[in-house]
């Protein structure tokens, strides 16, 4: 990648950093399922899983963010102006310091999943105007968009649009009753997840279009079709999440059709999977690709357990258990991580580290982590099962009792997420140790080359 | 080819703008108390959202995952239990310090979610279409 793309990379080290924050946290929290005692009277629970879910997703937003960035940088060269990223870039510095004082003072207020006090959604918002102006400047000089542009205007756009949209409780009209402010809180968290991924979809596509040199990657019509199915189910499946909540019937039925249209994606891989193979075989020694590989077997394995969970009569089974943690890691990590990885390597790559062969270590760490992966999803999956069975069963025991018999998997969750965060940590350093000893022997051998021929 | 993709964007927009302006202006649960009440218990979602209630517990299935879900705890424990654990605390749970209108405001809403109907799901009927009839 060339130095045009330094100040995009800027991103990808925040959220770097931010992916390491939110295991380290992750990884806290999980250690109260098996200790209710541990640091209930300093930071507990209650800060422990924000902080980890805000960092965790902070790692996402700011990794895609960064990722298209670059990628534009890439496109375009010298297209970014240079102070709207100094401002972007600090704005976002801002924000990640507000939320983490807000957490750490216990200064919650904020909805599920944004807890911080809301005020620290202000540079957060501005943060991603001046993402959308950079991408904008640049996007009307490409001509026919790819489906990566498609999407990234897309993600940018929806996500400013959904993010205000989930401050609206702060108006009385809105929290009047529960059961409103709940649907839109619903319809915004889906949606908002549906606005990332387009980003980081968009990504997948950019990096397939550079790995394989095809620039049909990103024009096809299937993947224009796909982009749709995708935004079609940004816009309309989130009722999904709310098939128990005693709101309107439409919205229910609604979130249950479109749900259903994913059946295509999932027929698509099926019908595909002989054609993926080759692709996967003629690339795998490239070890970015490996990552992309690995997101592409997450998908398969997270949307068919999102099939079944967007079946209202399974969902009874699912909602409000382990199963759906398990959809929404494995997802993250599984998807979103696995992309965003393949793109910092790819970006990351340089004169010192091409990347383009892995070492034994990052090899084997890379099995590891799918592995970790696996188990901890499964670990998941299966405490999920016991609960939904409990929560259906005539014969039900009382909560605490439920929640010791799950104390075996809960172990096994938290084992994998050490393993997790490991291997993560392995991948996040590698890029950060790398990159910055590269540009330190650059820089010397610079000035050495200066004072000879001084 | 290359202006198709705009048209179909915009149209999918403009019905993603209809529906969520129908979700904002059509009241999705008729309200049915005193305003004051709804002023009350809305005031009651702050208190929850404040304290962070929702990292460990549920409504309806949403939420954390630590602790029970506090659907209908209004009506199954009774308003002197909740208060009585929300100042003790209980194995994770914390012991949290409300003022009085805090601790009302809760009440009311924890009332409010528990009259809106029932978070067992085991009184939830499941029709021939995969669909679910609420109770």
């Amino acid at each position: 990648m060339s130095e045009n793309t330094n100040s995009g990379k800027a991103f990808l080290i925040l959220a770097i950093l931010m992916l390491l924050g939110g295991l380290v946290f992750g990884l806290l929290a999980s250690f109260v399922y098996i200790d209710s005692q541990f640091l209930k009277d300093t930071l507990g629970f209650v800060a422990l899983r924000p902080m980890h879910v805000s960092l965790v997703v902070f790692w996402i937003i700011i990794g895609a963010s960064g990722s298209v960035l670059t990628a534009l940088q890439d496109i375009k060269p010298k297209s970014l102006n240079p102070k709207l990223l100094y401002i972007h870039i600090l704005c976002w510095l801002v924000a990640i310091i507000g939320v983490i004082s807000s957490y750490l003072k216990h200064d919650f207020g904020g909805r599920e999943y944004w807890e911080f006090n809301p005020v620290w959604a202000l540079p957060i918002a501005f943060s991603w105007i001046l993402y959308l102006i950079q991408f904008f400047a640049v996007a009307k000089t490409i001509e026919k968009w790819p489906v990566y542009i498609w999407m990234w205007m897309t993600g940018g756009v929806f996500f400013l649009f959904i993010f205000s949209e989930n401050y609206l409780w702060l108006f009385p009209y809105f929290r009047e009753h529960f059961i409103t402010d709940m649907t839109i809180q619903w319809k915004v968290n889906g949606s908002l997840v549906g606005a990332w991924n387009q980003l980081i979809y968009g990504v997948s596509f950019f990096l397939m279009d550079k790995i394989s040199g095809n620039k049909n990657v990103g024009q096809n019509k299937t993947a224009f079709f796909m982009y749709f199915l995708g935004l079609f189910n940004l816009m309309f499946n989130w009722g999904h999440h709310v098939y128990t909540l005693p709101t309107a019937n439409y919205v229910r039925y609604i979130g249950y059709t479109v749900s259903m249209t994913e059946w295509i994606l999932f027929i698509r891989i099926i019908i595909n999977w002989k054609k993926d193979l080759t692709t996967a075989q003629k690339h795998f020694h490239y070890f970015p690709y490996r990552f992309l590989l690995a997101s592409e077997i997450w998908v398969f394995l997270n949307l068919t357990a999102a099939l079944f969970m967007s079946i209202p009569a399974f969902n009874i089974y699912t909602h409000g258990t382990h199963f759906t943690v398990a959809h929404s890691m494995g997802t993250t990590i599984g998807i979103n991580t696995m992309i965003l990885l393949a793109a910092c390597f790819v970006f990351f790559s340089n004169a010192c580290h091409s990347y383009n062969k892995s070492t034994k270590i990052l090899n084997t760490t890379f099995w590891i982590l799918q592995f970790s992966l696996f188990t901890f999803w499964l670990s998941l999956k299966l405490a999920g099962i016991k609960k939904g069975i409990w929560q259906n069963s005539s014969t039900q025991s009382n909560y605490h009792q439920l929640m010791q018999s799950l104390e075996p998997y809960f172990i096994v969750f938290v084992i994998a997420g050490v393993i997790l965060l490991i291997t993560l940590s392995i991948f996040g350093v590698t890029i950060l140790y790398n990159h910055y000893a590269c540009k330190i022997k650059t820089s010397s051998s610079i000035q050495t080359s200066n004072s000879t021929t001084i | 080819m290359s202006f198709k993709p705009l048209y179909i964007f915009i149209a999918l927009c403009i019905s993603y703008l209809l529906y969520t302006a129908y979700i904002y202006t059509m009241p999705i649960y008729k309200v049915q108390k005193g305003k004051q009440e709804n002023t009350k218990a809305g005031n009651g979602k702050l208190v929850w959202q404040k304290f962070n209630c929702q990292s460990c517990h549920q409504l309806y299935g949403l939420g954390g995952y630590l602790g029970p879900d506090l659907t209908n705890v209004y009506s199954n424990k009774g308003e002197n239990v909740i208060k009585a654990m929300v100042a003790s605390g209980i194995k994770a749970m914390p012991a949290f310090t409300l003022s009085d209108a805090e601790q009302n405001n809760l009440i009311e809403f924890l009332k409010q979610v528990d009259a809106s109907g029932s978070g067992d799901y085991r009184n939830y009927r499941v029709t021939s279409f995969g669909m679910i009839e609420l109770p």
